[in-house]
């Protein structure tokens, strides 16, 4: 099934409905549509074999989105907070691209593409264009996104209209939004999670609100302006949110749902944000790139039963981010490949239609039965909760050992002075790699590093407590909050010659 | 035994589908009392079979006791089913939303 058929469904059940809403633009699900068609002609006429987008997003997402569909080429978005050099050298990685930029960041683009447009220019293009529409093979490649690079040099991830449909078919009940429901679509449209944002919603039936640049107290005012009823967040979003709302009081009536996901949020800012917002149903979504968005789901039950709830193992879940949805199947899986059993911790391994393990260059990393390695260390408990425990990629091995940072993270960040923390291996000649916690502190407090590494001491094995604590005013992260940690290990070891200063 | 993902229409009304489940019972995939075909092939009319008049819905999804499942991508006066049997409604349990 192809992407276009979704906007197909989604006219046809409703065609006056107003759909987006971007600044001055408002359309509704027909207007989009017409864009769509015209704007696949203007890609059809440019001769271009994919098409890219570089800019903030905004109704410029959906519109390229479909229009790309509709012209049978595939989509990609592009990080435009990247240099010039990085946004250049991703554009050169795709086949004889029509490359749509917001005219802010022309510049960047330079003379990598096929063709530039500005997005006014695509926009004005579309409106008046002879129309357009293919019907891509269900398993042509719709969209192409490049992961973040965050641990190795950034991949082209592959994700069929199948994939995609499959998601979003398995997930969404068609039309069953209220009339009145709109999202609040702040996530970048480079990530995964603005693309499925703009098919999702569009699916369900929901006014799609676009906040093309992040900021908290906008977000609170759209909130309220535009009646948003479900919104998505990142960690760092979600910290900012809550400290407008403590500081603001602000209760927003209007909104029934709040996602967060794209990294891990602490949770002492999930149980900050439950008794802040007590009337919102909150729900934690996991999934990466490569399988089109999210596969786990914990619920606003599911944070319910959790919080607060006197049975260690259900007050647990709050950590977990969840059941697998619909369609998707998950193994924990060792080193040697056999499947663990609930509570065993090994690698996340998943399956499933909207699953694309698939990579420009690279090809289908799927094992011979289907399977994903998401290389996420993860753990099933008896009921199919699924708890991560950080990328694989991110162990430090320390004489020998292997440690995870996500243990001593999920210690760390409920001691009352730590705000932020992130666990690093850095160089060490005695050690090979030594555990170095780095700290952001709750605002105006001197955390003690003894008594962090104490606290982390009595709730682990001894092996475990950090060998040193620093402290940061802020983590590096990027634009979704995942944390740059070969930043802050190359940041670490370069301050190592100096003495008494990490 | 159909691919997932197949597109069929209905030979008796506008009712098109899309295969979400495949298994082998799909290949008796019947609109209105008569076979439903893929939708590049030739469609030779056929009067609705009172029968089979329930109607489907665009959206939601029929399946049967083998786990086949589709999706309704056109609606139509035409009950969807299997040979004689009717495909019946799938219970929707939505997800919050999570985008």
């Amino acid at each position: 099934m192809s992407i276009s058929l979704l906007l197909e469904m989604a006219v046809s059940g409703n065609p006056d409905r107003l759909a987006v809403v971007s600044g001055d633009v408002r359309l509704t699900t027909q207007e989009l549509s017409d864009l769509a068609d015209g704007g696949a002609g203007v890609v059809d006429a440019s001769g271009c074999e994919h098409v890219v987008y570089v800019g903030a997003g905004g109704a410029m997402l959906p519109l390229l989105l479909f229009s790309s569909a509709r012209a049978g080429r595939a989509f990609t978005p592009i990080n435009y907070r990247l240099s010039g050099e990085g946004i250049q050298a991703l554009i050169e990685r795709l086949p004889s691209p029509l490359v749509i930029v917001d005219a802010r960041y022309r510049d960047m683009v330079g003379s990598a593409g096929a063709k530039v447009m500005d997005s006014d220019e695509f926009l004005a293009a579309a409106r008046t264009a002879e129309p357009a529409a293919e019907f891509p093979d269900p398993d042509a490649v719709g969209v192409v996104l490049f992961t973040s690079g965050t641990t190795s040099a950034p991949k082209a991830v592959e994700l069929s209209h199948n994939n995609l449909t499959s998601y979003i078919t398995g997930t969404v009940e068609f039309a069953a939004a209220e009339p009145d429901d709109a999202a609040l679509i702040c996530v970048p449209p480079y990530h995964i999670a603005g693309v499925s944002a703009a098919l999702s919603n569009l699916y369900a039936g929901r006014k799609m609100v676009y906040l093309a640049s992040f900021d908290a107290d906008e977000w609170v005012r759209l909130v309220g302006d535009e009646a948003v009823t479900t919104a998505t967040v990142v960690p760092t979003m979600l910290d900012r949110i809550v400290k407008v709302l403590e500081a603001g009081g602000q209760k927003l009536p209007s909104l029934r749902n709040l996602a967060y996901g794209g990294s891990k949020v602490g949770l002492p800012l999930v149980r900050k944000a439950l008794e802040l917002l007590p009337d919102v149903g909150f729900v934690n979504a996991y999934g990466l790139t490569e399988t089109s968005s999210t596969i786990a789901v914990l619920t606003p039950d599911d944070h319910r039963a959790a919080h607060g709830s006197p049975d260690e193992a259900t007050a647990r879940r709050l950590g977990s981010v969840g059941q697998p949805v619909a369609g998707i199947e998950v193994q924990i899986r060792d080193e040697a490949g056999s499947i663990l059993g609930p509570g065993e911790t090994g690698e996340l391994f998943v399956r499933g239609e909207q699953v694309s393990g698939r990579y420009t260059g690279i090809g289908s990393v799927l094992d011979g039965e289907g399977w994903f390695p998401t290389r996420d260390i993860a753990m099933l408990d008896d009921e199919g909760y699924l708890f991560l425990g950080g990328r694989s990629d991110d162990t430090i091995i320390r004489g020998g050992e292997n440690i995870a940072p996500a243990e001593l993270e999920d210690v760390l960040i409920e001691h009352p002075h730590v705000h932020e923390v992130a666990v690093v291996g850095a160089d060490d000649p005695e050690w090979g790699q030594a555990i170095v916690a780095v700290v952001v502190p709750v605002a105006g407090i001197n955390p003690d590093p003894d008594e962090l590494r104490e606290h982390v001491r009595s709730a682990l094995r001894g092996s475990r407590t950090p060998d040193r604590v620093v402290f940061r005013d802020e983590l590096p992260t990027n634009a979704t909050g995942k944390v740059l940690r070969r930043e802050i290990v190359a940041s670490l070891n370069d301050a190592t010659a100096a003495p008494g200063n990490a | 035994m159909v691919k997932n993902g197949t597109r069929l229409q209905s030979q008796v009304d506008d009712t098109q589908v899309i295969v979400v489940k495949t298994a082998d019972s799909l290949d008796d995939l019947r609109c209105g009392g008569t076979p439903m075909v893929a939708l590049d092939a030739e469609k030779t009319p056929a009067e609705i079979d009172p029968k089979f008049a329930e109607g489907n819905v665009m959206g939601k999804r029929y399946v049967d006791e083998a786990g086949a499942e589709v999706l309704v991508t056109k609606a139509g006066q035409g009950t969807l089913s299997v040979g004689e049997s009717p495909l019946s409604l799938k219970e929707a349990k939505p997800l919050p939303a999570s985008d």
